[in-house]
């Protein structure tokens, strides 16, 4: 695997994909292997927008590689808050880092950063647009759940605004995958990402109930419809509860479906459904480490 | 010389831009950053009959010689339009637009949440596609109204 960047997954192939997987499957096997692979590797963390799984599975796994990380903190205690741009921010964080960690509320931030810096910079989520390293963990869990090959995926909730939902659809195309993607009418994919599914010949069907595809999946990825896109609390309820599953809805699909979610969620997967076998948000959101390790591993360099 | 041609008048030195889609004229205009306030001498002809295109436009701007940019974006609206560059009232250079693969700092991204709108030292990048642009940092596909967004408009 040979990047600068992680911007997007539409620049991963298959192999590169692999190698992650691969990577961060020895890591999971022999962590204690990985331990002080990285002493002395400095990771900047900067982070525009909330966030607690993302940022400290990156601070765990850095860590965890025997390196450490610098965050800067709130937006409110930095000189974002002066009117310093984006721009110069990376440029002068670059100086004190060995790889850079990016969240930013804006589409297209990531990809503009790296324009900018020379050390790996790593997108952990640009507004809408892309969330590269969620996929990688997204993809680690089917393929230890389900293969990733020959997989029918449902992938369900607010498809337009939801930057993991794009970023997996992309790197689903790598593999044989038939992609349905279920949401209100409101909320389905944006036309780029159809676009690019379409160019890539990829297997997609859009719904916009779950019920007549259930029973074909082998994985079910749930995401949350977000209240603050519907302008009329009403028109939220209306819909979101069309997109709220639980056991008694699962009962409909194959035994060994597994279900995924980016997580948080707020009432789209019931707590029942947290007792079944077809849970595997919580396992998912556990991968995060390891495959961000893997990431760091081969991203910041020295990696055999 | 046609009659269709005679409605709009010749011009010593400048440009003619022929074969313009019927309607478009205008859009070409702000293109090309032309409002009346700044006196250039400009001739229009809005939906002439035209054999290749049933109805066209045609633009005559005197004195004034078109960039890349300038012809970057005009081929966006204007795919079939041919560019005459006239000195002392004869056509010394004709050629048809070419689509470029990209344009770069004359569209501005209709996502407000784009960080190219925002304050940074960025100029907008659009990937032309087929039938379309695309940005380069968002994504977003505009197919429509693709004159709505060019800066100077």
């Amino acid at each position: 695997m040979r990047h600068d960047h992680l911007i997007t997954t539409k620049q991963l192939s298959r192999t590169d994909i692999g190698t992650v997987l691969d990577r961060a499957a020895e890591i999971d096997a022999d962590p204690a292997a990985f331990a002080d692979r990285h002493a002395g590797t400095l990771l900047g963390l900067l982070f525009f927008e909330p966030s607690t799984r993302t940022k400290m599975s990156f601070e765990t796994a850095m860590k965890r590689l025997g390196g450490d990380v610098v965050d800067m903190g709130s937006v409110e205690s930095s000189s974002v808050k002066k009117g310093e741009s984006l721009a110069d921010t990376v440029r002068v964080i670059e100086g004190y880092v060995d790889g850079l960690v990016l969240r930013h509320p804006r589409q297209g931030s990531a990809k503009m950063s790296g324009e900018y810096v020379d050390v790996p910079l790593l997108n952990a989520g640009d507004g809408a647009g892309h969330h590269p390293t969620q996929t990688l963990l997204d993809l680690y869990t089917i393929r230890e759940n389900a293969g990733l090959d020959d997989l029918t995926i449902g992938i369900m909730g607010d498809l337009k605004y939801g930057r993991t939902v794009h970023s997996l659809a992309h790197a689903l195309t790598n593999f044989d995958a038939r992609q349905h993607f279920i949401s209100p009418e409101s909320l389905k994919l944006p036309r780029s990402v159809r676009y690019d599914l379409h160019e890539e010949g990829a297997s997609v069907r859009e719904h916009t109930d779950l019920e007549a595809v259930l029973p074909d999946l082998d994985v079910l990825y749930v995401t949350r419809i977000q209240r603050e896109r519907f302008p009329d609390e009403n028109e939220y309820r209306a819909i979101a509860g069309e997109y709220q599953i639980d056991a008694e809805t699962l009962s409909a699909a194959k035994e060994d479906l597994t279900v995924m979610h980016p997580l948080p969620r707020v009432d789209e997967i019931a707590a029942d459904v947290d007792d079944t076998d077809h849970a595997t948000y919580f396992e998912q959101a556990h991968n995060g480490v390891p495959v961000r390790m893997a990431l760091l591993d081969l991203l910041l360099g020295d990696s055999e | 010389m046609s009659d269709h041609e005679l409605r709009v008048s010749k011009i010593r030195s400048g440009t003619v831009i022929d074969h313009i889609p019927g309607g478009q004229a205008l859009n070409v205009l702000a293109i090309l950053d032309i409002d009346g306030s700044g006196g250039e001498e400009v001739s229009i002809g809005m939906n002439v009959p035209s054999d290749r295109l049933g109805r066209k436009d045609i633009v005559k701007v005197e004195g004034r010689e078109l960039s890349q940019d300038e012809v970057d974006v005009l081929s966006l609206i204007a795919p079939d339009a041919t560019i005459n560059i006239v000195r002392d009232y004869d056509v010394v250079d004709k050629h048809r637009l070419e689509r470029p693969s990209h344009v770069s700092g004359v569209l501005e991204c209709p996502n407000r949440n784009c960080i190219s709108t925002d304050d940074e030292p960025i100029d907008s990048k659009f990937e032309v596609l087929p039938d379309g642009v695309r940005c380069e940092y968002c994504e977003t596909i505009i197919r429509e109204d693709i004159p709505d967004h060019i800066r100077s408009a």
